[in-house]
């Protein structure tokens, strides 16, 4: 049963009360990213935030960028980022404060740019067509084989250079005993 | 209000925002770069946005979106990897406690 293009009773468009509903998520988690205490909490809604972010693709006409988001920044950058927390976090020191000394210099200073952009935004008439249209994922396929070739290819020698430009940096130095006495000094 | 462009513009406009006030105010490294992906996204959703709604734009901003991710995941890897390589040396996540070259 088709359920129709708005919220029978009230009138309210479904796409509308998508769009709040996932804008809301989305700034409410990345507010909890900067701003709770647990770091691991904060990765967590960094997950959180990314997938409301692929639903805002997918409102926006844009299934294949929504799953690209879910694939890259939910199942990859996500986990990546929780590994290295748990690589870096520290028992026996613990944080105590979260925030640098500036932090009110930095909270006015993002303010600030809030309301510069908003403004920019509202006083901005862009040509902008009157309403969001789907984007085919055939073009994109053909735009991105033909005119965006070059970038893509240089983007696969990017990835290629930033994987093995991780592992050297990441890779233990020294030689493989020092690993072992290190593992044997945190237990 | 999801047809008008402006509410997408404004909404990537906090999420940057709010990226930049956790760069500049938290001491954890970690906590850095996940702002700093928070900015990348509200980058992404600006260019997503244009695409939906200007013509001229479509398949093009979907395609630089795209490359976008991919060198965010590029840039993710190499930034996590040089936070673990300097905890590994300092043991210590905390930026302000990275004042070695200070004096």
């Amino acid at each position: 049963m088709p359920i129709g293009d708005s919220i029978p009773l009230v009138g309210v468009r479904w796409d509308d009360v998508l769009f709040v509903a996932l804008a809301a998520t989305l700034l409410g988690s990345a507010v909890l990213v900067v701003t709770m205490r647990d770091i691991i909490r904060c990765g967590l809604a960094l997950t959180v935030s990314f997938g409301a972010l692929a639903g805002i693709y997918a409102l926006l006409g844009n299934p294949l960028i929504a799953a690209t988001q879910v694939l890259v920044y939910i199942g990859a950058i996500s986990i990546l980022i929780l590994f290295a927390i748990m690589l870096t976090q520290t028992k026996n020191a613990p944080v105590r404060l979260v925030f640098q000394t500036q932090a009110w210099i930095a909270a006015g200073a993002a303010v600030v740019i809030a309301v510069v952009i908003a403004w920019t935004v509202l006083a901005t008439t862009w040509p902008a067509g009157a309403t969001r249209v789907f984007t085919h994922t055939a073009d994109i396929a053909h735009k991105l084989f033909s005119d965006y070739v070059l970038p893509f290819e240089v983007v696969s020698v990017l990835l290629t250079g930033a994987v093995v430009g991780a592992v050297y940096l990441a890779r233990r130095e020294g030689d493989p005993g020092e690993g072992k006495s290190r593992e044997g000094d945190r237990s | 209000m999801s047809n008008s462009l402006d509410s997408y513009l404004v909404l990537s406009g906090l999420l940057f925002a709010i990226g930049t006030f956790g760069f500049l105010a938290r001491r954890n490294a970690i906590s850095m770069l996940m702002s700093i992906e928070l900015m990348i996204n509200a980058v992404n959703l600006t260019i997503l946005a244009f695409g939906a709604f200007v013509a001229k734009l479509r398949p093009d901003a979907a395609v630089i979106a795209l490359i976008v991710i991919a060198v965010a995941a590029a840039e993710a890897t190499v930034g996590l990897a040089i936070v673990i390589a300097i905890y590994r040396n300092r043991k210590t996540p905390l930026v302000d406690e990275y004042d070695s070259m200070k004096d």
